[in-house]
């Protein structure tokens, strides 16, 4: 798995306690790993952080899945 | 009532009514970070705070300033890890009457006692939150829900902190984050001493305890609210005000 996972990884498991098995590219962040709006500020928060990226609220709801939040980041760090 | 080591951030910490809530948490052996746009008075309260078993720390800061806040934050949670409790007390008097406020009395009041607390809460907020635990105390006034004449701006900024705390309680109880504010009524302090007797006067005509309160009385009122004794408390605006207002 590519580094950006790690981290989103490692943000699920630190800011929301999330079982670490529970994690994949597949897992719906609301659905599956039960955020709500403030944990996905927070999550977002780092990541634009870490990344020095912008990610606009009117993205939120295209990034459902752990999958998209790391194809998204990728997406602007090339 | 308050936990050995607990950090209490403190804005206008120096003086009047910051000034007894800082001796207030100090008597608990707890971390009292102070900040204030300026240190008159620093010196012998951390006297004071250091002789009642706690430790002070100060930082020069202007709490209307974004940035200031922001790198303050950083900062502080550098330096004590997390903060268990902030009181947001900062505030300012530029009274006039409406028709002959200036945009810099009104521009000055609502960034220091409004944005002054959006800002300090803004970037605490984001540890209490991971911490799962914390308590905001926002320092509003009885002049927010009655109004005063001459203090348009000093209401609405006080109006705009009860509003502030009871959206923030809202949005971060799910994470036990607990924040409330403090009305205080007719409370002795360089701030109201500089009010004409006459005012003074006619002000203690309205409280049924017949007489001014000490800033002491507002500093036992935030001690309750940090403590576990006030848990399942939030959301609240509570008046200290020896019943001025009902």
């Amino acid at each position: 798995m590519s580094e950006v996972f790690d981290f989103v990884k490692n943000l699920l498991v630190e800011n929301m306690q999330v079982e670490e098995g529970k994690i994949n590219m597949d897992a719906n962040i609301i659905e599956d790993l039960g955020a709500d709006s403030l944990d996905i500020m927070d999550i977002v928060n780092d990541i634009e952080k870490q990344y020095d990226i912008t990610i606009p609220q009117e993205q939120y709801e295209n990034l459902k899945t752990v999958g998209d939040v790391v194809n998204f980041v990728e997406s602007k760090m090339k | 009532m308050i936990s050995e080591n607990n950090h209490i951030l403190i804005t206008g910490g120096n003086r009047g009514i910051g000034k007894a809530i800082c001796l207030a948490f100090a008597r608990y052996k707890t971390h009292i970070h102070i900040w204030d746009i300026n240190d008159n008075g620093f010196k012998e309260l951390k006297n004071e705070i250091e002789a009642l078993g706690s430790s002070a720390y100060f930082s020069k800061l202007n709490v209307a300033s974004y940035s200031e806040v922001e790198k303050g934050t950083e900062t502080l949670l550098e330096q004590a890890g997390s903060i268990d409790t902030v009181i947001n007390n900062a505030g300012i008097t530029r009274d006039n009457l409406l028709m002959g406020m200036k945009e810099d009395e009104w521009d000055s009041v609502i960034s220091v006692n409004l944005k002054g607390t959006f800002n300090v809460s803004k970037h605490i907020i984001k540890s209490m939150i991971r911490k799962r635990n914390g308590t905001i105390i926002n320092i509003a006034s009885v002049i927010g829900l009655m109004g005063n004449k001459g203090q348009a701006n000093y209401a609405a900024s006080k109006a705009g902190i009860i509003g502030f705390t009871k959206s923030l309680a809202k949005e971060v109880g799910s994470r036990n984050v607990r924040v409330n504010a403090i009305a205080p009524g007719f409370i002795e302090t360089e701030m109201t001493r500089k009010l004409p007797e006459e005012v003074i006067k006619n002000y203690a005509k309205l409280i049924p305890l017949n007489r001014m309160g000490q800033p002491s009385e507002i500093a036992d009122l935030c001690l309750f609210l940090a403590s576990d004794m006030a848990k399942y408390i939030t959301g609240q605006v509570i008046n200290v005000d020896g019943g001025m207002l009902m």
